[in-house]
């Protein structure tokens, strides 16, 4: 049994590096004709993507979006109800669970909450997947828990509860979680949703600098233009469930789309409306 | 009185939906077996959370029982020249209804609403799905430990619930009213059956053990992730609770009492 678990796990290795050979010298994640509803109502309705390897990558758009729910989606954590999403040549969405669990191991997600849990100190969290995943020895997973809080600059910080941490903080203690177990790539919701200018530009300069020394794939979710088009090799802009716009930082900033023009320059109004849809104004005070 | 139909089958099919639900999760927690023999200290953790820091409460409360039965019991069978008795009232009350049943509500209203608001909180602060998306399934590291040790606390609680209550009825029987010291304890020994009662006892503590935690880490895990989700979770876990112990309580007596 223990042999045959061997044979499995070698065939999925080998197939999985067969497919990243494949696919080497251009995208992580393939995303082709993307339908998912949420109740009744259709989220995406035919999104088209491809995340490059090695790229920072923006996801942005309006809230409510859906820009969590693509990232929900490309994880694995919810289905699509038409389309596929390929993740390392991988149909995340066609996975059994061992499979998806095994791909899990190669991606890393960073919660807008930091969703640390509560219960263990910072060093512990940090330490949380490598004592789930591996057997090394105590001493070994100290020596690489360290490393990773240094990266993320918290190593003096490794016996703080999360309680005690601010939200900066706790943003990068997740960071080094997130990275933990070299993945391949990592996914970041909102990082820099409520946090001060320094703590913002401290992980703009984290989410660049790793992405480089590690050799990552970064997929960034955000609405915060400046900061995230600063360090984006590549951006897409959704809005009402499709891709309004997608290029370079550059080309973005010399579209003629309205709806990208209104999103990058945070005009109140325009394709999406300041009002939310109403009867008319002056009907609707008459009318008691 | 179409809309009215409307609401009913929508409600309906709620029902249905969150019991098929609740279902699958107790299958799935429960294969979370081999997760406590591989790695106990997850289970030996949540034995401490659940059952010892229930202690103080299930035995205070038992002592107080145990107190009012013997005053009570003594009222009723001194009517009838039988306070001997007492002993045998208070044990076969004990054994058989209230140390199941009053420790189950006790230990619904301090560990399980514990556990619905810690899951659900939880779920709230995304550490269930982070824990998702780094490969470690919640059901395993969560959620069955905290399911199997209510399931083991339980039994272990009502059993203290239940000798600490005889020792509060035997304070107030034999010390302060006077019951015969002899009578008091030959009694309850030559009435209480093994087999008929503390085996049946001991059934019926194990059953509301899995309900109350089942309704607990469930309520805690299909909660809607909101402030206002998890306090309807958590108090929707106490009220559940105390009708599923209720109702099954009066399902188990007919089966083994019954004649």
């Amino acid at each position: 049994m223990e042999a045959v678990r061997d044979n499995e796990s070698l065939y999925n290795h080998c197939k999985m590096t067969e497919n990243r050979m494949d696919s080497s010298t251009d995208t992580v994640v393939q995303i082709r004709g993307l339908v998912f509803d949420r109740g009744r109502r259709r989220i995406f309705d035919g999104v088209d993507m491809n995340i490059r390897r090695g790229s920072i990558t923006a996801i942005m758009g309006p809230s409510g979006t859906g820009k969590t729910t693509l990232l929900k989606l490309i994880g694995g954590q919810l289905r699509p109800k038409e389309g596929e999403i390929l993740v390392d040549g991988e149909p995340v969405h066609r996975l059994s669970r061992r499979r998806l669990y095994l791909l899990r191991r190669r991606m890393g997600m960073l919660f807008q909450t930091g969703a640390l849990l509560t219960d263990l100190n910072v060093f512990e969290n940090v330490a949380f997947p490598l004592r789930e995943h591996t057997d090394l020895p105590n001493s070994i997973i100290r020596t690489l828990v360290l490393m990773k809080l240094e990266a993320v600059g918290l190593r003096g910080a490794r016996a703080l509860m999360p309680a005690e941490l601010s939200g900066g903080m706790a943003r990068r203690v997740a960071l080094a979680r997130a990275i933990a177990l070299d993945p391949m790539m990592i996914m970041y919701d909102e990082p820099f949703t409520g946090q001060d200018p320094i703590s913002m530009g401290v992980l703009v300069k984290l989410i660049k600098t790793l992405n480089h020394a590690l050799g990552l794939t970064s997929i960034v979710v955000s609405h915060d233009v400046q900061e995230t088009a600063s360090i984006s090799d590549y951006i897409y802009v959704i809005s009402e469930g499709k891709v309004v716009g997608e290029g370079t930082p550059q080309q973005l900033q010399h579209t003629d789309s309205p709806w990208v023009r209104q999103f990058m320059d945070g005009l109140p109004d325009g394709p999406v409306p300041f009002h939310y849809p109403a009867p008319d104004y002056h009907k609707d005070l008459l009318q008691c | 009185m179409l809309d009215s139909l409307q609401r009913l089958g929508e409600f309906s099919l709620d029902v249905f939906a969150k019991l098929g639900r609740a279902n699958l999760f107790f299958l799935q927690a429960l294969a979370g077996a081999p997760e406590m023999i591989l790695r106990p200290g997850l289970l030996i953790r949540q034995l401490y959370m659940v059952g010892v820091l229930s202690i103080l409460l299930i035995s205070l409360s038992g002592f107080f029982v145990g107190m009012v039965l013997g005053l009570q019991g003594y009222n009723v069978l001194s009517d009838f020249g039988a306070e001997e008795s007492l002993g045998v009232m208070i044990a076969a009350s004990l054994v058989r209804e209230l140390g199941p049943v009053v420790t189950a509500l006790l230990f619904s209203g301090r560990a399980g609403s514990a556990l619905t608001a810690e899951i659900g909180l939880m779920k709230a602060t995304e550490q269930l799905s982070g824990m998702e998306m780094m490969a470690v399934d919640p059901m395993r590291r969560i959620v069955a430990p905290r399911l199997y040790a209510g399931i083991l606390a339980m039994p272990l609680l009502s059993a203290m619930f239940t000798y600490i209550g005889i020792q509060g009825g035997y304070l107030v029987g034999v010390p302060l009213l006077g019951v015969d010291e002899g009578s008091f304890w030959s009694q309850m020994q030559s009435s209480i059956d093994f087999h008929e009662d503390i085996v049946n006892g001991i059934i019926k503590s194990i059953v509301f053990g899995i309900i109350v935690t089942w309704i607990a880490v469930f309520e805690g895990y299909d909660c809607i992730p909101t402030s206002e989700g998890v306090s309807r979770a958590t108090t929707h876990s106490v009220v559940y609770s105390a009708f599923a112990v209720l109702g099954s309580d009066f399902i188990l007596t007919a089966l083994m009492f019954g004649e």
